[in-house]
């Protein structure tokens, strides 16, 4: 498939995302709306890892690690994305206790 | 149209689908299911390319473990009702309305991006565990062990910001 | 020659001891370090004057005091014989004013009596730089701090807000003048690339065209009008009167009055290579020589009456100047000096007596209680008066004598004013001393001033009697004027320029002599006999009363300059500075208020707005770089 497939699609996903951060009030599915956001970013760095390994054996038949960099990197930020869905929580469930609530327009404190 | 290519578009269909429901549903469990779905499908994808290793793996942590957590909290916390929705129309279609414009955006940007093909499922076996993991334990082992205190420190504060009163 | 510069150092030595510890000095002290100071001056200067009196001369170059590019304008003394002349006036009449003041001022609290000591010896300082400075730039310093001291001391009582406006007024009077002479020294340094007058008038008759030559020397005798108080900025001079009055008699008769003419004396070699220039001040001077004397046919005050008087001698002496009589104005300066400060002091003995009373129909008849002013004051008002062998007579005459070669017809005006003269300064006289006191004897009675007043009076009195001597006309006395030939190293050189008028024969003078003697005589007794009766009137009629309120000079200048002025500020104030500059000024604040009220709207706390916000900059950003390609 045309890598420009790839890429439209990682962005109607990645915008979904954003259009529910906007739009959502739950904090969880605010939340939620990120993690789909990072895939978004995920599916579009294999998608350019495939691309470039692609292009790599061309050039060079042997070299079958060519582009295995951004695949890493995807698995780094499942890393990244765990530890924070861990904490984030935390602070979900922290602050429900604090207004017994988790709608973000409570989360309006910055103001002052 | 090939297998791969019916099977491309199947999976974007139902990641775009689902991905819809996730925002609009009011019950944030089917939010979160919706989400696993999606999740299914973008593994797919990273199988359609190869990329086999993140496609488990992307089903075990984030189908598997990050959204258990999910519905654990929703569980534990009673949100599985309906939640209100947001009440502010004005907020509700402007933030629509800035999420279409940065895809339109987007899109409209990256149009002109040069039409290089992607082979489904082809040659190559970078996705393979062999390959990765020689990499990641060779030269990526040092971020990989930084990793590992990050989640370290994750859990810390998980834990710290859990506990109740002080 | 070598001690010269310590000339004006003791001055400025006695002002920093008075100035700074006015506190804690009594007033005898003071006394003793104001007035020392200036006896120490004189004694020196009169070993300067010894030396230049043997055709010594030198310029003293101290320090280096400002270098700009090709431009360097030295610390330096030139002393010549003018100089060592006006030494001995400043530092000679100076030191009988100090001894005088220590009397005067006597009724002033210890720090105000030691204000004025030093104020006074500043003055001194900065007059002696004034005459002893080798370029215009040290000239300008001496001449600002006269001009400063002029103010200080008129404003010596500044609680009286009147005292204080006469010394504003005079200040800024002079700083118009002030801004002639700067450009004229601008002027020179473009023209000659030097302030030194040696260099600068060693290079003259050169190629320099008249123009620049003429405007040059116009700017300078603007200088001079303010300083001078000539027409048109004359007016300060009066006013000036608000000082105590042996600052009246030092500063505004004697010595600062008279800086204008040693300027234009000094500047002589340029001045006969600018006919124009010459005789625009020869017709300044007579008209303002005749206009001071109308004016102060009906003045009333005391101080006024000299005052004016001061303004017409000065007069006469740019008439002298400008008819190439520099010898002879220079001479009158001297015995101007003399009798003005004379005729001031007695003056200031008068009001003294009568208890600062200045109004001279409340006098009348003091030749009975104060015999030592009277008599004194008479010499004065004889040598004033031009009548030989007294000093006025012999400077005035020379003056009016080359006038006459001139041109008749400034003469003919010369004399007039000479009659005025008479008649005014005899009015004074028998209004005060002659007749029935109009005073009230009951309150107070008149007195005779104190030994340090008197003393300096009587010192004056005799240097006005003879001080003529020195410059007797070849009319009577082959090489009779020492004088002449005392100055001739300073003029000789422009001589040549001069533009040459025959001589009037001796016949002709003797004729003129005794024309002019027995009109002043007869003007004289006939002034006598009328005023000795206390016939004059407060009120005056016609145009007695135009002479008393000053030709409506000052009312005049209210008018044409103050006023429109003044509405020209006030249009500035209430249009352009109201609704322009403050309404721009305010519409700024008010501006940056609303947008920042407006703009606070956006910062709600909501992090869902917030994170709108974001993504809307995200897409503008987008936008920018992908369709600007920047």
């Amino acid at each position: 498939m045309p890598i420009t497939y790839y890429i439209f699609l990682a962005v109607i996903i990645f915008c979904i995302g954003v259009t529910g951060v906007l739009t959502r009030r739950n904090s969880i599915i605010v939340f939620m709306c990120i993690e789909l956001m990072l895939n978004a970013v995920n599916l579009l760095l294999v998608a350019f890892s495939k691309l470039h390994h692609q292009r790599m054996l061309v050039l060079d038949a042997a070299n079958v690690t060519a582009g295995t960099e951004s695949q890493l990197f995807v698995f780094f930020i499942m890393v990244v994305a765990a530890a924070e869905v861990s904490v984030g929580l935390a602070i979900i469930v922290m602050m429900y206790r604090a207004v017994h609530s988790v709608d973000i327009n409570f989360l309006n404190r910055l103001k002052n | 149209m090939d297998k791969s290519q019916l099977m491309f578009w199947f999976l974007s269909a139902l990641a775009v689908f689902s991905s819809l429901m996730v925002i609009t549903r009011k019950n944030p469990v089917y939010s979160v299911l919706f989400l696993i779905i999606t999740f299914f499908a973008i593994s797919g994808h990273y199988v359609l390319m190869n990329a086999q290793f993140l496609a488990i793996v992307n089903i075990i942590v984030y189908a598997g473990a990050i959204m258990v957590l999910f519905l654990f909290v929703l569980m534990l916390m009673n949100l599985n009702k309906e939640s209100e929705q947001q009440k502010n129309k004005y907020l509700l279609w402007s933030g629509a309305i800035a999420g279409g414009m940065l895809m339109v955006i987007m899109i409209a940007a990256l149009n002109t991006t040069e039409p290089a093909v992607v082979n489904q499922p082809g040659a190559g076996d970078i996705g393979l565990i062999k390959n990765l993991g020689t990499k990641l334990f060779t030269e990526y082992v040092v971020p990989f062990e930084i990793s590992s205190i990050l989640f370290l420190s994750a859990m810390v504060g998980a834990v710290v910001l859990g506990k109740k009163g002080d | 020659m070598k001690f010269a510069p310590y000339i004006p150092l003791l001055p400025l030595a006695g002002f920093l001891i008075n100035g700074l510890l006015r506190n804690k000095l009594s007033k005898g002290l003071v006394g003793i370090i104001g007035s020392g100071a200036i006896l120490a001056a004189f004694v020196l200067s009169v070993l300067v004057f010894n030396q230049t009196l043997q055709g010594e001369t030198a310029v003293l170059q101290l320090f280096e005091f400002i270098k700009v590019g090709s431009l360097t304008i030295p610390f330096e003394f030139q002393i010549d014989q003018l100089t060592s002349l006006f030494l001995l006036i400043i530092t000679g009449v100076g030191f009988l004013i100090h001894v005088y003041s220590t009397a005067y001022m006597h009724e002033e609290s210890d720090s105000h009596f030691a204000r004025y000591f030093a104020y006074l010896n500043l003055f001194v300082f900065s007059m002696l730089l004034l005459v002893m400075g080798g370029n215009y730039v040290i000239m300008f310093i001496g001449w600002e701090g006269v001009g400063l001291c002029s103010y200080l001391l008129i404003g010596y009582w500044f609680k009286n807000t009147e005292y204080n406006n006469a010394a504003k007024k005079a200040f800024v009077m002079n700083r118009i003048g002030d801004l002639g002479f700067l450009i004229a020294v601008f002027w020179i340094i473009s023209t000659f690339g030097s302030t030194s007058f040696s260099a600068v008038f060693g290079q003259l008759p050169g190629q320099f065209s008249t123009a620049a030559i003429t405007g040059i020397t116009l700017c300078l005798f603007v200088g001079a009008m303010g300083k001078s108080a000539q027409i048109p900025l004359y007016t300060w001079l009066p006013d000036a009167m608000a000082g105590p009055t042996p600052v009246s008699a030092l500063i505004h008769a004697a010595t600062m009055v008279t800086a204008g003419i040693y300027m234009i004396a000094r500047s002589n070699m340029l001045y006969v290579l600018a006919p124009a220039s010459m005789h625009v001040i020869a017709i300044v001077g007579l008209a303002t020589a005749l206009l001071a004397a109308t004016i102060a046919l009906k003045q009333n005050d005391i101080k006024k009456v000299l005052a004016y008087s001061t303004v017409s001698q000065l007069g006469y002496m740019f008439l002298g100047l400008g008819v190439g009589a520099f010898t002879g104005a220079v001479f009158h300066v001297m015995t101007h000096a003399f009798f003005k400060a004379l005729l001031f002091l007695g003056a200031g003995s008068v009001i003294h007596g009568m208890h600062h009373q200045q109004n001279m129909l409340h006098y009348g008849g003091l030749k009975k209680w104060m015999p030592v002013t009277h008599l004194t004051m008479l010499i004065g008002c004889i040598a004033i008066a031009g009548i030989p062998p007294f000093s006025g007579f012999f400077s005035k005459d020379e003056i009016l004598i080359h006038a006459f070669a001139a041109n008749p017809v400034y003469y003919v005006l010369g004399m007039g004013g000479a009659l005025m003269t008479a008649f005014y300064m005899f009015r004074l006289y028998a209004l005060t001393f002659l007749g029935e006191h109009r005073g009230d004897l009951h309150h107070h009675t008149p007195h005779e001033s104190p030994k340090a007043m008197t003393i300096p009076l009587v010192v004056l009195a005799v240097l006005s009697i003879v001080g003529g001597l020195v410059g007797i006309p070849e009319l009577f006395m082959n090489n009779g004027h020492r004088l002449e030939s005392f100055l001739t190293p300073v003029f000789e050189n422009s001589k040549q320029y001069l533009e040459q008028h025959a001589h009037p024969s001796h016949s002709t003078e003797w004729m003129l002599l005794a024309v002019s003697v027995s009109l002043i005589v007869l003007v004289i007794l006939f002034t006598v006999r009328t005023f000795a009766k206390g016939k004059e009137s407060e009120e005056a009629t016609g145009l007695g009363k135009l002479l008393q309120n000053k030709w409506y000079v000052d009312e005049l200048y209210d008018g044409l300059i103050v006023k429109p002025l003044l509405a020209l500020g006030t249009v500035l104030n209430n249009v352009i500075e109201r609704s322009g500059i403050d309404r721009l000024v305010n519409g700024v604040g008010r501006a940056v208020q609303y947008s920042s009220r407006q703009l606070r709207l956006l910062q709600s706390g909501n992090v869902g707005s917030y994170i709108l916000m974001m993504v809307l900059g995200i897409v503008g950003l987008i936008l920018l770089v992908f369709y600007t390609r920047l």
